[in-house]
């Protein structure tokens, strides 16, 4: 029994090791191969930097908006009757289904010159494919269900009757909200949105279609990774890698810290 | 604040919770709805509060329809079976809630919350959280809670369905004082008929989502209007045609013309009281009730071949469905 017990802890350990701790410390030590003013300096890059305010700006666009249509939806599956719930519960689902690559040519395709949207938007001027717009629209639909997906379950098992007793007790539907219903889920809110924030940095695939990897401009953190490595600037990769490493494993940390208060929320 | 429901209907997909009731709910009253699970009193008390809509029917209270108001603008108190506690607020905050809602002055609220929380015994609980409580002491915060906008009417549903025996009867006497003090107009859920018949003075049965009767406590026990109120509240025997409560038989050692033979199958001391279960000669079982010393007199033994009579029976002009 006990070294039954052992042995899963083994090979739990040792799939995350191999797996997960592994290339990151891989990463290190190229970085001390390769030298690490060379990967300074590349991360010092105004290119870099740059890259990194893009990403940090997607990001601040995405997770707000994914956070409050997380709630809504999350309530409206939780707490309503509607036809085509069912089908709306599934849809939230569909970024994690679906490919980033695929996310990102449909967006191409959408907004492209001969898509349903592109024409309008070129016509009145404003710019979408190869800059911000569109980045955020693929960050925005890539981090859709992390949200929803922690608030859905909290909110079942809150169950309405604090909701029902704010109401007799004279509050409104939107005090009830703010006072009962948010605060009783506030912690898989919390922990949705390091999730989500998570996923907005880390987006590759369906920027990269979407964005034309434009140095100084439509490039982010992970592309920037990409550009540096094509370019034979090893140390520089391995640098900005890093750094995107080292902000997983402080949103590891905020997610370890945060999943243990869910119970006695 | 009367309370009128007024043919009132309420269906759940194919389930018929309620089926054209109507109740009246005197001003100052205390009202039970008793009945047994899916008859409808928990729907109907919903209903009251705003909880849920009818699909039929209105709800009149104080003289004015509510039939379209949310809960939030009926004014009435709800206490629910499972306390519905703001998990995420201390004891004091929970209490409070109703008055910061209604913005009144920091200074008002605090007095009245130490008012309250002295009303429902729990001064020096209010920085605890409700997972601190235990259940009894949950209902009572609940309570306060209802009780704090000062509501013309308080509805609890099942109240006390969730805490063990010794706190439900001390809750019930204690409601019983609460409204003795401040006559608001009380409605209660309860599927205990003894809850119902000790605390309530109107009890309201229901059945299968209908009113079988509503009268006080005494009319009931003693003029129930059909076989259902009388089997419901308090114990009963069919006996031929009629029916007959456990201690309206009286037993006798010798046959005489209008007696019944029945068979002892059982004795079971219960306290002072003797309660003899029988097996009449066509196979109908009895329970009839004794005091122990009238049993001790009559030398009572299982197997026993004894004879019966009613003291008083009822009869309805429908028989038993």
């Amino acid at each position: 029994m006990n070294a039954r017990r052992l042995s899963v802890r083994f090979v739990a350990l040792g799939y995350l090791l191999l797996i997960l701790v592994g290339p990151l410390s891989m990463l290190f030590w190229r970085i001390y191969r390769e030298g690490a003013d060379k990967a300074w300096a590349a991360i010092t890059d105004p290119d870099t930097i740059h890259a990194f305010k893009i990403t940090l700006e997607i990001a601040a666009i995405a997770v707000p908006l994914n956070t409050i249509f997380g709630i809504v939806v999350g309530l409206a599956i939780v707490r309503l009757r509607f036809p085509g719930k069912g089908l709306v519960n599934a849809f939230v689902d569909l970024p994690l289904a679906l490919s980033p690559v695929v996310v990102g040519l449909s967006l191409f395709l959408l907004y492209g010159r001969t898509g349903w949207f592109g024409p309008w938007f070129q016509s009145h001027g404003y710019r979408i494919l190869f800059a911000l717009p569109a980045m955020v629209l693929a960050t925005v639909f890539i981090s859709v269900p992390y949200v929803a997906r922690e608030v859905i379950p909290t909110l079942r098992e809150v169950g309405d009757e604090q909701e029902q007793a704010a109401r007799t007790l004279g509050a409104s539907a939107w005090q009830t909200f703010w006072r009962i219903t948010l605060p009783s889920i506030r912690w898989a809110v919390i922990y949705g949105v390091v999730v989500t924030t998570a996923r907005c940095l880390g987006e590759y695939g369906a920027v990269a279609v979407v964005s034309g990897s434009i140095q100084g401009q439509t490039e982010t953190a992970t592309l920037r990774v990409q550009d540096y490595y094509e370019n034979l600037n090893q140390a520089g990769a391995y640098g900005v890698a890093l750094v995107l490493g080292v902000i997983a494993i402080v949103v590891l940390i905020a997610m370890t810290l945060l999943k243990p208060k869910e119970g006695t929320a | 604040m009367s309370i009128s429901a007024r043919h009132i209907s309420k269906r759940f997909g194919t389930f018929v919770a309620l089926d054209d009731v109507s109740v009246e709910v005197t001003t100052g009253s205390l009202t039970a709805l008793l009945g047994p699970s899916g008859s409808g009193k928990s729907t109907l008390l919903r209903i009251i509060a705003g909880l849920e809509r009818p699909d039929a029917g209105e709800v009149i209270l104080g003289g004015e329809d509510a039939t379209q108001l949310s809960p939030q603008n009926r004014g009435v108190g709800f206490v629910f079976q499972h306390y519905a506690a703001f998990k995420h607020m201390t004891v004091r905050d929970n209490v409070a809630f109703a008055l910061k809602i209604r913005k009144r002055p920091r200074a008002e609220i605090r007095a009245r919350v130490e008012e309250l929380l002295e009303l429902v015994q729990l001064q020096g609980f209010g920085h605890r959280y409700p997972a601190q409580l235990s259940g009894g002491q949950r209902q009572r915060m609940a309570l306060a809670r209802a009780l704090a906008a000062e509501p013309e009417v308080l509805l609890l549903d099942e109240p006390f369905g969730a805490l063990d025996a010794r706190v439900r009867t001390e809750l019930r006497s204690w409601l019983r004082r609460l409204h003795e003090e401040t006559r608001t107009t009380t409605v209660f859920v309860t599927h205990d008929q003894e809850e119902a018949m000790e605390v309530a003075d109107t009890v309201v049965v229901m059945n299968q989502g209908h009113v079988e009767q509503a009268a006080s406590p005494r009319d009931l026990y003693d003029k129930p209007t059909n076989p259902f109120v009388m089997s419901f509240v308090g114990q009963a025997n069919r006996f031929g045609e009629s029916w007959v409560r456990p201690h309206d038989l009286k037993i006798t050692l010798e046959r005489n013309g209008t007696t019944s033979e029945v068979l002892i199958d059982r004795l079971v001391h219960v306290g002072h009281e003797v309660r003899a279960e029988l097996i009449r000669d066509d196979g109908e079982r009895l329970d009839l009730l004794l005091t122990r010393d009238e049993a001790e007199r009559l030398e009572l033994t299982a197997g026993q071949i004894v004879y019966v009579k009613p003291t008083r029976e009822t009869t309805f002009e429908q028989p038993a469905v």
